[in-house]
């Protein structure tokens, strides 16, 4: 199994050069298979590709049953976040360079929440805690001047980061946690409360403070800080928990 | 007991870890190996592993130590009889794992204290978690030598 070998001299001098990768992918197929099985493929790839183009060759060329959710394909629809080599990633955004392509490269579902189809998982018990948060402006007050609702820079600054989030679930699903029983309401679920408990235009803070002051609320992280390092935007998660945490020890943000 | 089942979560990986370790990956084909690889977290995931195994550990010796302490009040010939079979070898050699569980968690304990309650406690995890080890190697290289020589002594 020659992973990582360069193919034979091209014919042009300057064509890129492409190497054989090979990636085990954990596929389960409902209908046939009763627990997931690993699956191995060789795919031609060059070092710009990304973990997203080797899936996409296997399904057009290889395989057609191989099973995954990509939309955007470029890092803003959240849809395609899989276990990369044991780290929860986006597969549009894992560059094959970045990988060690002198071992295989394995490829897996995201962990925690019920498998339904190869790399599909059933992402409705994620939704529903991110619904529970309220994620949505609830201001008391009437807009200025009949217009909008003026935010000084600071005060805009103060919940950026988690501005950030597109829900792709991999912060989440890296959470030794939210493995253990998929109760605790998970990291991008607060990251969203985040998002709006700390926005000086929102009314509702206590609300949503007092929900996440559940026994299955921000009192379960463990600082275990696998979602910050899984987040592909770069949101420090295990700070805004920390964040949330405090506010409700002071009992406002 | 969700105590135990987070830890038995990731020893289920560990468990894995091993046996992919140990496979040629062609063999993968034939061996259903319906379990996912071991979720590679950083320094963060393995201080809370090593926190909760210690912690679990700590637990199950307070027990007993409450056990064994409460026995001078059923009768003090006793106690003397079980606290005797303390002085061998055995439970000198356990003692080492005992100090070094303790210590481990006490200090790591402090980094946590400090990542929750510390405003840029987060940032400096990292650092912090390598501080913890640097500081239970130190103890430990004090305690260590004192110890076993009493132990192996007497």
């Amino acid at each position: 199994m020659a992973t990582a070998t360069a193919e034979k001299p091209p014919a042009a001098a300057d064509a890129v050069p492409s190497f054989t990768v090979t990636l085990i992918i954990r596929r389960f197929d409902p209908e046939v298979d009763e627990e997931p099985r690993w699956q191995d493929y060789d795919v031609e790839l060059y070092g710009t590709d990304r973990v997203l183009d080797a899936l996409h060759k296997i399904k057009w060329e290889q395989d057609g049953s191989l099973t995954f959710r990509r939309s955007c394909a470029h890092g803003i629809c959240g849809s395609d976040a899989m276990r990369i080599n044991g780290r929860n990633r986006l597969a549009c955004k894992t560059l094959i360079k970045d990988l060690d392509i002198s071992k295989p490269i394995y490829v897996e579902a995201i962990k925690g929440l019920p498998l339904e189809k190869d790399l599909v998982v059933d992402m409705e018990p994620f939704f529903e805690s991110f619904r529970e948060v309220q994620p949505f402006l609830q201001a008391n007050s009437t807009p200025g001047t009949g217009k909008e609702r003026v935010q000084s820079v600071a005060d805009r600054a103060r919940f950026d980061d988690t501005t950030k989030c597109i829900l792709c679930a991999a912060c989440t699903s890296s959470c030794p946690v939210f493995w253990t029983d998929g109760q605790y309401f998970g990291p991008a679920a607060i990251v969203n409360a985040h998002r709006f408990i700390f926005d000086s235009r929102d009314d509702q803070a206590k609300v949503r403070l007092d929900i996440l002051n559940d026994k299955e609320g921000v009192w379960r992280c463990r600082t275990t800080f696998n979602c910050s390092e899984a987040c592909p935007r770069g949101i420090q998660v295990t700070q805004a928990i920390a964040e949330v945490k405090s506010a409700i020890m002071r009992g406002k943000p | 007991m969700w105590l135990s089942t987070e830890a038995s979560t990731i020893m289920g990986g560990l468990f894995v870890s091993v046996q992919t370790a140990g496979t040629p990956p062609k063999a993968s084909k034939k061996k259903p190996r319906p379990a996912g690889t071991l979720y590679r977290g950083h320094e963060g995931m393995w201080s809370w592993v090593f926190h909760r195994i210690t912690g679990v550990a700590i637990f199950f010796f307070l027990l007993v130590h409450v056990l064994d302490t409460a026995l001078v009040r059923v009768s003090p010939e006793a106690y003397d009889a079980v606290i005797g079979t303390y002085q061998t070898p055995i439970m000198g050699i356990g003692e080492v794992g005992l100090v070094a569980a303790i210590v481990f968690h006490a200090f790591n304990g402090l980094r946590i204290i400090l990542v929750d309650f510390w405003s840029k406690g987060t940032r400096y995890q990292k650092l912090m978690f390598w501080i913890v080890i640097a500081l239970w190697v130190l103890t430990m290289l004090a305690f260590v030598p004192r110890h076993l020589t009493n132990v192996f002594s007497h």
